[in-house]
């Protein structure tokens, strides 16, 4: 059974309450199409579950398969830097068939962010620290695929499919509940 | 492109896409379950492979379509042998890919990884290209699995490697192993844990004329 080394911190991109009794991690790559998949999925988790459920989302680009998911990762960070992370973050998966600069920079204006700013950025790999921080901590982790979920910091080995998911957070509900 | 492929099977099948989606995963799990199962009434073959403290047996496999590699030219630095079924999984994710982007941290402990599968030099060559793998897949083809039977990693029934993994240290024995279930990727944490363990050796002084001596 696999369990997350580097424990959620104030530094990660958390959506929902720090008391919240489930915490689901994702580590994900914006370019991986299964990780497109399971993004509406995650939406109707936090839907379900509301303030029972926290979200946290680490990087885990798979860069040699995927070109384009370093930068997003990446443009991703600057958004965050820049109290915006979330946004970004559905933008990229919302459109991660045409992940580009061009997509990058019209996500950017729409934020209302500096398009400027984000090519001094990529082009110095300001980023690509934070990046790879969520890289390895998923590599030593155990993450094996993206995307790749941890419920209360053990890996999910189940499907991403809604029942799925929601089966095993209930669980860990349920446990938590008993204590 | 996978998500278009999924909404023309979608509509096709008057499904929308969450459902089709859902039907798919339901149909994968079937077949991951049907595996895990067939893997429990086999009797574990998990425990069977060679494990921690025994001699790794030395090979030679074609490593490209004219170059062989031999494992015991690689003493003095930590191998890593990653036996999987075969190549060209449907996942972008895979048990190859992923440490294709985690080989910078087996290099920086100054291990070599090696891919072991019963699939054939073109295909590894095709494959290799496919998924810019910058590490060597070695071809366990003739004899058939003769390699991974060595290393007690041969599925019998299905005629494929077993999804094992080896660290054997710089004096060529096994220092670690793990066999994952079939369905199962492994991951590299276990490799990595395995390295980090692995005691350092006093380094021998080489001098000028190249001969060396221990410390």
């Amino acid at each position: 059974m696999s369990t997350l080394t580097v424990p959620v911190t104030p530094h990660d991109h958390a959506v929902g309450p720090t008391t919240a009794p489930v915490t689901l991690l994702e580590y994900g790559d914006y370019e991986c199409s299964y990780c497109g998949m399971a993004h509406p999925v995650v939406k109707q988790l936090q839907q379900y579950f509301g303030a029972r459920m926290r979200f946290v989302f680490r990087h885990f680009p798979l860069s040699q398969a995927h070109p384009h998911a370093e930068s997003a990762a990446q443009t991703a960070e600057f958004a965050g830097a820049n109290g915006k992370f979330w946004a970004m973050h559905d933008g990229l998966y919302e459109n991660q068939d045409r992940l580009s600069l061009p997509l990058y920079f019209a996500l950017v204006d729409a934020l209302g962010l500096s398009e400027l700013k984000l090519r001094e950025a990529l082009a110095e790999g300001t980023y690509a620290p934070e990046v790879r921080t969520d890289f390895l901590s998923g590599v030593r982790s155990g993450v094996n695929g993206t995307p790749c979920f941890f419920i209360n910091g053990t890996r999910h080995d189940g499907s991403y499919a809604f029942p799925d998911l929601q089966s095993a957070i209930d669980l860990t509900l349920r446990a938590h509940a008993s204590i | 492109m996978p998500i278009d492929n999924l909404r023309r099977w979608a509509s096709s099948q008057h499904l929308t896409v969450i459902k089709a989606f859902s039907v798919i995963v339901r149909h994968r799990l079937c077949i991951r379950d049907r595996n895990v199962r067939r893997d429990k009434d086999r009797g574990d073959s998990m425990a069977e492979i060679l494990p921690a403290g025994a001699q790794a047996p030395d090979f030679t496999l074609h490593v490209t379509p004219d170059q062989l590699l031999t494992l015991s030219d690689l003493k003095g630095k930590p191998v890593i042998l990653a036996f999987y079924p075969a190549d060209w999984s449907p996942v972008c994710g895979d048990q190859v890919a992923l440490y294709n982007e985690i080989l910078p941290e087996f290099r920086r402990q100054g291990a070599e990884l090696l891919g072991l599968s019963v699939d054939g030099v073109w295909c590894h060559s095709a494959f290799a290209r496919d998924r810019r793998l910058h590490f060597p897949l070695l071809s366990d083809f003739e004899p058939k699995g003769a390699v991974a039977k060595a290393y007690k990693a041969y599925r019998d029934d299905d005629g494929v490697c077993e999804r094992a993994l080896f660290v054997i240290d710089r004096s060529g024995v096994i220092f670690w192993s793990y066999c994952s279930p079939i369905a199962v990727n492994p991951g590299a944490d276990g490799i990595l844990d395995a390295l980090e363990r692995m005691p350092r050796v006093e380094v021998s002084h080489v001098d000028a004329h190249g001969a060396s001596h221990a410390a």
